[in-house]
């Protein structure tokens, strides 16, 4: 089966601020935080199905998702300029758009 | 086996049955115990692939450096797909795809797995117990400097840091900067410039000094 990702390589996506229950991959740290998306590297399996052993579920698109540390943690002024990338898949973001 | 008194001194260190059986050793042993009894793999089997797991080492990692150092081609295929890359030099990266992230003199690359211990084990072998500390999975995020300073890696501020969270099915190894004064080095001696952690991104490879 074939999925096709919703989002692009510079795109601005938003984690979304979400706490499910259940075994999840996305960091708390860049849950409600806004990055770029740099690579699509999916479809790949939904952990939250495979750790339950649902495995006839379909694969999600995964994306490698940029955030800057100033959006992180803006309170801390050292290397603002830094980045973290992280591995999300898509039902985890939202479209940010142009204006926000 | 004598019962003289100085073979009778206790060890210094527990054996390795001394320590306590855990919920997941069980577990371990019980599921190995099931699929060799159905038939599902073989002792043989089961063997050579732990053999294989425990022959993978980060020398392996420094080969592939090195060849993308000094052919270009090469170079462009290890970026686009490290698994296949290796496979040219006869390396068994394993199914888990790699990516290879590529540091320049404006970026640094740091790897780690926030949320567990991920680590490219079929190329490089086995996590240092470091990567696996919640110190460094916690703070290479959060101060991904000071971490790097403490493993004597003092990067300059226009150098942008990239710390990689592998939370995903995607492993993760640094392809780093060749070295100033090493453009006389043979492709074998630029290998052993890369250690295990310039593949992390807690070193880079440096030309020893002339003595």
């Amino acid at each position: 089966m074939t999925v096709r990702p919703r989002y692009r390589p510079g795109q601005r996506v938003r984690v979304r601020r979400w706490d499910p229950p259940g075994h999840v991959r996305t960091p708390f740290y860049v849950r409600g935080h806004r990055g770029e998306i740099v690579r699509v590297i999916g479809p790949m399996p939904n952990p939250e199905d495979l750790a339950y052993g649902r495995t006839d579920r379909p694969p999600v698109p995964v994306y490698r998702v940029r955030f800057r540390r100033r959006e992180l943690w803006p309170e801390d002024p050292r290397a603002q300029e830094d980045t973290v990338v992280a591995d999300l898949c898509e039902h985890w973001l939202e479209p940010v758009g142009s204006g926000s | 086996m004598s019962s003289g008194g100085h073979h009778a001194h206790p060890p210094k260190q527990p054996d390795i049955e001394d320590g306590p059986y855990s919920w997941h050793m069980a577990l371990t042993d019980a599921v190995a115990d099931l699929l060799l009894a159905k038939g599902v793999i073989t002792g043989e089997e089961l063997r050579r692939t732990l053999e294989t797991i425990d022959a993978a080492t980060p020398a392996r990692g420094a080969r592939l450096v090195a060849r993308a150092w000094c052919d270009p081609a090469f170079r462009t295929r290890l970026l686009e797909d490290v698994n296949a890359a290796a496979a040219e030099l006869g390396i068994d990266a394993g199914a888990i795809p790699i990516l290879a992230v590529e540091n320049t003199p404006e970026l640094h690359n740091v790897i780690v797995c926030t949320l567990c211990s991920c680590y490219p084990r079929y190329l490089l072998g086995a996590a240092p117990d470091w990567y696996k500390s919640r110190a460094y999975r916690s703070r290479v995020v959060r101060e991904p400097r000071a971490v790097l300073a403490e493993f004597g890696l003092e990067l300059p501020d226009h150098v942008r840091i990239e710390v990689h969270d592998s939370t995903a099915e995607l492993r993760y190894m640094v392809l780093p900067l060749r070295p100033p004064g090493s453009e006389g080095l043979a492709e074998e001696a630029l290998a052993a410039l890369v250690t295990r952690d310039c593949l992390i991104g807690t070193a880079v490879p440096r030309v020893p000094a002339e003595s």
